[in-house]
């Protein structure tokens, strides 16, 4: 394959490539302790901030590749080369264009080439110290992945004229080309620009010669590109910029002429060609190509006249610092530019009326900018890291006068714990944060990226936060945040979480996240909200609302996502059934209740049901939020529910002591067997006629693959296992005598205490379900006889086995509620009635199912489809419907 | 003998580990097993380390591929390197995860080999990116500290393609890269572990595009991207990870367009939903191949993230009935 086109290609973080066709290629070389002495001293003075804003300007000034020089003896080249190049990556207005690793010293070079990402060039390796030097580091260079600039010096020196750099050169290109087999494209020579009109003879040819040389190179050397420092040439001109500047461009028009395709100028430095005033561009082209004896003379002669008339070049468009303050800022925060905003910021200050505002307001303004073209992909990741770094040198400037405000006490609004979660290195959207929250006078602790959950919860206790924030881009991030959420929740850690970071969302926080714990769970994606968020969790007066009125958000949001319709959501019932939760019943004996058939129990004790009850829904039923016991001693509420605890307690012990009110209790446990997702319930003495059948429902939401379509009746062994399995079920009352009382009460005009024995009685049949549940457990069934559990543990249902309630999630179905009726002849046994819509009377009653296998657990139904539904209205025999009719929440 | 196979036709790559894995729930003592009983913390979810205790699953993993149609697995070796093995106090076990997983793979692959000479599979030892950048700094204080420098990743790439190649693989696939100075270390090593080895295997490359800005994590774009991987000579170049087929398409043509080697794509089932699933199923990820194979823009074709033994079974269906991409003149690193 013939190749005609093989081009040089560089790249910083976007490619350079290097055609016939392309313009000449300009190499910035302010960049270079030898060449600069404003640079050599920033370096020296350890200020790489403004060394890097010398870069910028280069790049600014039209540089498309970055000469970088590190040469000093009082400094340590290779630790400064790391630095700054590390520096200038994180500079995306920088870091675009490819770098020239300049050194004469290979530990710099090496140590350069370890820290660029693209392809850069190297400035310069040589025949100088023979064949076998040049070999072994142009295949370094090579595995580094860069260009190299080949110097015209050998054994014998640096090529002086003509011949010897067409010698060398070629010499070189051979050694590359045939033995290292180095891409011709990949070298760049250097064939030598020394100065000119030095009064030496031998000086006279110096730039002819170099035209020569490298129109030499481009014809005979294929491939190969030639480049220069160009403002040697000038270096008798010294302090006269005019004729330097003159000379540069004229120059390289003729280098150019002579295919020269690239080159290191400063382009401050530099007139246009065609705005040369005509007689300092004869006298100059006279000098560079030696057309009369007298040319050197000539020109040094004009110079002197025309050293007053200096001008500075400026190449900087700084057109933006005309616009009005805002435009400004916001500039600066976009592009990263941080020289000016200090100064903008105090013109914005002394016009805010409190230097907050400046925040709130101007800087604000200017990241919503950063965060709609990052949201839209017109920035990308490390110029938004530059655009929080401006913000923040911006807020460090203020934080004085907002502390001064304050009375000189330095006083944070809050601690946010930061922390990108384990297994996830993505933490710039967390450091926006971190930077937007520390600006508006919060105190971070930032635990920085893989953070495991032990670790967020260990310093969040420790540090005592108020709220924590976790970040996250990748997708196993969002496994991690539920994980911490539930692991905060068992620690008992109630502060609130903030979950932010690209793959987060706000359904994926209410439905995954925040059900693990009761604290506030907030997603926040963009940092201009962290603050309106943290402000409100934590101010006494909002608080509450805030997270009621969130918690009342994500329920609604929760609710609807899971009820949203879309085909590709749900799966047929063919495949759920598939799907189905398999337990293992091979390695299963069920444990044959004790007390098999059915049981009524009256004449309970109120009194033994009292420790069973579940405090924190009775706090609720009053809108008052918070988890019992805490909740007495609440900031907020603490003292209103201080005052109704007691209420209740004293009403409790006359519903107690009176005997107010009476629990009653209906249960039944037999043989059963799953018969597809039907649970088929056989006669306790004839164990092989079936007598009655609950119809569970099958969850039809399409899930994570492996994850199972669960039905109640997968937690009961199928007919076809052959195992004798058993359930049962219940119902419990405590609300005989609730409604007189409440009449009572009511007829006084008394509500609180209307409402009082009705949230009692509530709680009291809940307790009464809980209480039967222990006993049937431990006793009437006895399949967990040794159990012993806290009360705590209890309430968390930390228990073998559950006890669904139809008309509840795991079981929506209310017709169910007649099925259990029929069963236990609860109507003529104990009194619960139902209602026409299956609602029980007393109110103040539970019913429901037990299962007893360990691994069944609770779960939502959500959505069934149309193919279910028809299924379930054959099953249940009733026209499809009426079947329609209740269950139509659960419809898609 | 790859590359000759590659100018005749197109070649399929498997699909996830991860989340073949994912299916197989392992608990924390599924991921321990015998050897790993009593180490001093939480090894689930070290999905490389199932190599060593659950051999047998992860190269039923690897058969399902190669039963579904896959010319090239991966080996379960992303992750294989100190600096990502730290995280389990790990490291010393590098070697041993790489030169095992390459084993397994192998097996696998020479038993269908076996079956079908006419249909030869290979194995790409997998090189991940390590969990840290070297061209980015983590702390937004500190733009000039690096958390890993090219001598680290230098280290723990050159004790994992040791594993790798000694273990058998056939190739090499340095992938899912963020940040392009991690895969020049990568690149650098093996260059190396050719040089002292004197063994040579074809070395294919594969960037990620994170978002929607077309470029890498690290801030390059498709064309820096070449640019700066293409020094050695490599098998292919492509892409794979952070998008579905239809968004990684504009970056594969530029690709495509630009390189003198090989192309590879292997894109995630779409992207993920609220909850980190990914939803595209095998005909709808087939239907955006087909796209790719119509303009003729990759000769090496698989899936990543979300990706079964169904989807690969169909592209591996769908890309008999296409030529391979051909590399023309005005293409060249």
């Amino acid at each position: 394959m013939h190749k005609t086109n093989r081009f040089l290609k560089l790249s910083g973080q976007e490619p350079l490539v290097i055609t016939p066709e392309s313009n000449f290629i300009n190499i910035g070389e302010r960049t270079n302790v030898t060449g600069s002495r404003k640079f050599l001293k920033l370096i020296e003075a350890n200020d790489y901030e403004k060394a890097v804003e010398v870069a910028l300007d280069q790049v600014l000034g039209g540089a498309q590749i970055l000469d970088v020089n590190m040469d000093e003896g009082m400094i340590d080249g290779a630790k400064a080369m790391t630095k700054f190049l590390n520096l200038i990556a994180a500079e995306p207005d920088i870091a675009r264009i490819p770098v020239m690793i300049d050194s004469s010293k290979w530990e710099i070079i090496e140590a350069g080439l370890k820290v660029v990402q693209g392809k850069s060039v190297v400035n310069s390796i040589s025949l100088k110290e023979g064949e076998d030097n040049f070999i072994t580091q142009a295949n370094i260079i090579r595995s580094y992945g860069a260009a190299v600039i080949v110097m015209a010096f050998d054994e014998d020196g640096q090529a002086d004229n003509f011949e010897r750099r067409i010698q060398i050169c070629e010499r070189s290109y051979r050694v590359l080309v045939d033995r290292v087999n180095f891409p011709p494209e990949d070298i760049i020579f250097d064939p030598n620009i020394f100065p000119v009109a030095t009064g030496m003879e031998e000086h006279k040819n110096n730039a002819l010669d170099f035209f020569r040389a490298t129109q030499w190179i481009r014809e005979n050397l294929p491939y190969a590109s030639v480049s220069g420092g160009v403002s040697n040439v000038s270096f008798s001109f010294r302090g006269n910029n005019a004729v330097r500047e003159a000379m540069h461009s004229a120059f390289l028009y003729h280098a150019i002429q002579h295919g020269m395709n690239m080159g290191i100028v400063n382009p401050t430095m530099l007139e246009v060609y065609d705005q040369i005033p005509k007689e300092l561009l004869e006298k100059v082209e006279d000098v560079l190509l030696n057309r009369n004896d007298e040319a050197t003379e000539r020109l040094l002669d004009y110079a002197e006249g025309l050293k007053d008339t200096k001008r500075t070049a400026k190449a900087t468009d700084d057109a933006w610092r005309k616009e009005e303050l805002q435009t400004r800022i916001t500039h600066s925060l976009v592009r990263g530019i941080d020289k000016f905003i200090v100064t903008d910021i105090e013109e914005a200050r002394l016009s805010a009326s409190r230097p907050l505002e400046v925040i709130e307001k101007n800087l604000m303004i200017g990241m919503n900018v950063v965060g709609d073209l990052f949201g839209s992909g017109k920035m990308f990741l490390p110029q938004v890291v530059k655009s929080a770094r401006v913000m923040k040198k911006a807020v460090a400037y203020l934080q004085p006068f907002i502390e001064a405000e304050k009375s000189g006490k330095k006083e944070f609004a809050g601690k946010v714990l930061m922390a990108t979660v384990k297994g996830d290195v993505h933490d710039i959207g967390k450091n926006i944060v971190s930077v937007v929250l520390a600006c508006n006078n919060f105190e971070i602790i930032d635990l920085g990226v893989m953070v495991p959950p032990e670790k967020i919860i260990q310093k969040a206790i420790e540090e005592n936060v108020d709220v924590i924030g976790l970040s996250g881009l990748i997708t196993p991030s969002l496994d991690e945040m539920v994980y911490l959420a539930k692991e905060m929740n068992r620690v008992e850690l109630k502060i609130p979480l903030l979950i932010g970071g690209a793959t987060t969302s706000k359904a994926h926080t209410a439905v995954k996240i925040a059900p693990m714990t009761p604290t506030p769970t907030i997603h926040v994606n963009d940092a201009s909200r962290a603050v309106g968020v943290v402000s409100k969790l934590l101010s006494k007066e909002k608080s509450l609302d805030y997270t009621n009125e969130i918690a009342k958000d994500y329920d609604l949001f929760r609710e609807k996502f899971l009820q949203r319709t879309s085909s590709k959501e749900y799966i047929d019932i063919a495949t759920a059934r598939n799907k189905k939760y398999k337990i293992d019943w091979s390695n299963y004996q069920p444990v044959k209740p004790k007390e098999i058939g059915f049981k009524t129990l009256e004449g309970i004790d109120l009194r033994e049901l009292v420790p069973y009850i579940d405090w924190s829904p009775f706090f609720r039923s009053w809108d008052l939020h918070g988890k019992y016991p805490d909740i007495l001693s609440d900031n907020v509420v603490g003292k209103q529910a201080k005052e109704l605890f007691a209420d209740a307690q004293e009403m409790l012990e006359q519903i107690v002591n009176e005997k107010w009110l009476t629990a009653k209790a209906r249960f039944g446990l037999f043989p059963a067997n799953s018969v597809g997702d039907d649970i088929a319930i056989y006669d306790h003495k004839n164990p092989s006629k079936e007598t009655f059948r609950f119809l569970t429902l099958r969850q039809q939401l399409r899930k994570r693959q492996g994850q199972p379509s669960f039905a109640l009746s997968d937690f009961i062994a199928p007919l076809e296992s052959n195992i004798k399995d058993y359930m049962g079920s219940f119902c419990v009352s405590t609300g005989f005598g609730t409604k007189e009382r409440a009449d009572k009460f009511e007829k006084e005009n008394d509500d609180y205490n209307s409402i009082m024995i009705k949230a009692l009685a509530d709680r009291l049949a809940e307790a009464f379900a809980e209480y039967l549940h222990f006993k049937i457990r431990t006793d009437f069934w006895g399949y967990a006889a040794d159990e012993s559990l806290s009360k705590e543990q209890l309430i968390k249902e930390t228990y073998k086995g559950i006890r669904p309630a139809p008309g509840y999630p795991a079981c929506p179905d209310h017709l169910e509620k007649q099925t259990l009726w029929d069963l236990m002849q609860v109507k003529e046994s104990i009194g619960v009635e139902l209602t026409e819509s299956y609602a029980m009377w007393p109110a103040a009653s539970v019913s429901g199912y037990y299962f007893a296998h360990p691994e069944a657990k609770y779960f939502g139904l959500g959505k069934i489809k149309e193919d279910q539904l028809l299924d379930y209205s054959k099953r249940r025999n009733i026209p499809l419907e009426q079947a329609r009719k209740w269950l139509n929440p659960n419809l898609q | 003998m790859i590359e000759n196979i590659l100018k005749e036709r197109i070649l399929v790559l498997d699909g996830a580990m991860g989340t073949m894995i994912q299916q197989l729930n392992f608990s924390e003592s599924d991921y321990r097993g015998d050897q790993f009983k009593d180490h001093p913390c939480p090894l689930g979810g070290n999905n490389d380390l199932l190599s060593i205790t659950q051999a047998d699953a992860i190269k039923k993993i690897h058969e399902a591929y190669f039963t579904a149609g896959a010319d090239i697995v991966e080996t379960n070796t992303f992750s294989s390197t100190s600096i990502a093995m730290a995280d389990y106090q790990l490291e010393h076990l590098v070697y041993e995860l790489n030169y095992q997983s390459a084993k397994i793979a192998k097996e696998a692959a020479d038993k269908f080999t076996t079956l079908n000479p006419r249909k030869p599979r290979f194995v790409a030892g997998s090189i991940g990116p390590t969990n840290r950048t070297a061209s980015m700094s983590p702390d937004v204080n500190d733009p000039g500290y690096r958390a890993v420098t090219f001598d680290d990743l230098f280290e723990a790439y050159s004790e994992q393609i040791k594993g790798l190649v000694e273990g058998g693989v056939d190739l090499l696939l340095v992938e899912t890269i963020f940040d392009t100075l991690n895969a020049k270390a990568a690149l650098f090593a093996i260059n190396h572990f050719f040089e002292t080895s004197k063994i040579k295997l074809p070395i294919m490359v594969s960037g990620t595009i994170t978002d929607n800005s077309g470029r890498t994590l690290s801030g390059q774009t498709v064309e820096a991207f070449s640019v700066s991987v293409s020094h050695l000579p490599l098998l292919s170049i492509g892409f794979n990870c952070a998008l579905g087929a239809d968004q990684l398409l504009p970056h594969m043509k530029t690709l495509s367009g630009i390189t003198p080697f090989f192309t590879s794509a292997h894109p995630n089932a779409g992207l993920p939903n609220a909850f980190g699933e990914y939803e595209e199923t095998p005909e709808e990820m087939v239907l955006l191949i087909r796209d790719y194979l119509e303009q003729s823009l990759v000769n090496i074709v698989g899936g990543c993230c979300g990706t079964t033994p169904d989807h690969i079974r169909l592209i591996a269906e769908e890309v008999e009935k296409f030529s391979p991409r051909i590399i023309h003149e005005n293409q060249n690193a």
